[in-house]
């Protein structure tokens, strides 16, 4: 107790020298700049947005809370699914969902807000998408270049990939970041009011435009795609999955893709660049798979 | 002159509190999801001993990896929890709640149900009404229990798996 408060004395007699000269140091800039205007350097509407900029710094994608990135991942999940039919069939959606979880589970971040969840889409192009929020999409037409489960892991780990090192938010215009963030900050310990969420809708509605433009019509960058090639063969081996998995997906890929279709093709590197990349770091042994794992991939996917 | 000599004696004495702090200070931290959980050992497929949901406080009573041991009020209940759960900032459930000390910064804080939250979505969905949300609530509750996982794992002799987090 008494030391207790001997620390409370401390930081009080801390706090006190420095408030002392906190303003000083804070106006300083402020002066700086107002300066700089009277002296003709720079013009008055350069000055407010220097004084905004210089609030509005350090607004970085990881203050976004994980529940933030949930509401987001929501609605880039409805984008998704007014462009692609669902494929309603009760067992693999089951299947994905117990290797996709359980891989989730054994990754770098398994707890997101409302954890990871998998769906797959009736449609016969080669893609996949994965929202802010944790829901993953995958096609027939990806699922078909998978020949073993351990391939099937290494596309759900990519997408997983995707997820985790944020790849999504990074496609957030850095304006509209800023912009986000700067309202969610200031925004009190109260009830939304009307304008209130109509400006918070505006902002929302370009971050998932922002999101929905790279994931369904521009692709991430080619350096994402391979930063989510690495992370899956790290989380697929981590489990117990061979890699080659995903090198002999994304060589049945090579062989099916159309060029120029509105699929893999389009925003994804080509599959032999991806190839090339992973092997470059290291080569894997040719799969064996063990007949139980065979057996229930080929009775999830059969049908399809 | 002044102002330079109250620097100096702040500065010494937040380094003197800084030091007094790690001796003494029992760290918390908030569950940052929507629900987690406490396990035995520190690993996905660790038993289970106590369930955790939004803004719940525990406090940390050491690191392994990615895995940070925690004990519930009293201490009645130890185990572990994976860091992407945790958030160093106290989580206010409510807004308008006032169960925080006036005067906590916005770095300490995180207020639940602020910003992006299902009062946005009402409205955007308001605005784009050929969105359909069922199928994402639909996926929402697909959840496998870590039995599940482990004997997916067993039966399809997945080999021996390491601990989630590590690299």
């Amino acid at each position: 107790m008494k030391r207790h408060l001997t620390i409370t004395g401390m930081a009080a007699a801390a706090i006190m020298a420095l408030a002392s000269c906190s303003t000083l140091v804070e106006t300083a800039g402020t002066l700086g700049t107002m300066v700089g205007e009277q002296k003709g350097y720079i013009t008055s509407a350069q000055g407010d947005s220097i004084r905004k900029g210089t609030g509005a710094v350090a607004k970085s994608l990881e203050e976004f809370t994980p529940e933030q990135e949930y509401y987001i991942g929501r609605s880039v999940g409805a984008v998704v699914l007014s462009k692609y039919k669902v494929y309603a069939n009760g067992p693999l959606n089951d299947y994905i969902n117990i290797l996709g979880q359980t891989l989730a589970a054994a990754s770098d971040k398994p707890d997101i807000f409302a954890g990871y969840h998998f769906l797959v889409l009736d449609s016969n192009d080669i893609n996949a998408f994965a929202t802010p929020g944790g829901h993953i999409f995958v096609t027939k037409g990806l699922i078909r270049c998978c020949k073993s489960e351990d391939a099937l892991a290494a596309v759900l780990a990519h997408e997983i990939g995707h997820v985790q090192l944020r790849h999504g938010m990074q496609s957030i215009e850095k304006a509209r970041t800023t912009q986000a963030l700067t309202i969610i900050a200031t925004e009190g310990a109260k009830n939304l009011g009307s304008s209130e969420v109509a400006q918070l809708t505006d902002t929302f509605s370009g971050v998932i435009s922002d999101i929905t433009n790279s994931l369904v019509n521009n692709g991430y960058s080619r350096s994402f795609e391979y930063q989510a090639d690495q992370a899956a063969v790290t989380l697929v081996r981590r489990l117990g999955y061979n890699p080659q998995g995903l090198i002999d997906m994304l060589q049945a890929m090579g062989k099916t893709l159309k060029k120029g279709g509105l699929d893999f093709a389009r925003t994804h590197p080509a599959p032999g660049d991806r190839i090339k990349e992973i092997q470059s770091k290291q080569k894997f042994a040719s799969i064996v798979e063990p007949s139980a794992r065979q057996e229930r991939f080929n009775t999830a996917v059969a049908g399809m | 002159m002044t102002c330079v000599r109250s620097i100096i004696v702040g500065l010494v004495l937040l380094g003197v509190l800084w030091v007094a702090m790690q001796v003494n200070a029992e760290e918390t931290m908030s569950v940052q999801v929507k629900e987690s959980e406490i396990r035995a050992t520190p690993s996905f497929l660790g038993k289970i001993v106590a369930k955790l949901v939004y803004g719940d406080r525990v406090t940390v009573a050491g690191k392994s990896g990615a895995w940070t041991k925690v004990s519930l009020k009293g201490g009645a209940t130890q185990g572990w929890m994976h860091e992407s759960s945790l958030t160093t900032k106290r989580i206010v459930l409510k807004a308008g709640q006032t169960n925080v000390k006036s005067g906590t910064s916005q770095d300490e804080l995180a207020l639940a149900g602020k910003g992006f939250n299902d009062q946005v979505e009402a409205s955007f969905v308001k605005q784009n009404k050929n969105l359909d949300y069922t199928w994402v609530n639909m996926m929402e509750t697909f959840k496998v229990t870590p039995e599940v996982m482990n004997t997916f794992l067993v039966q399809g002799e997945v080999g021996a798996p390491s601990e989630g987090g590590v690299q």
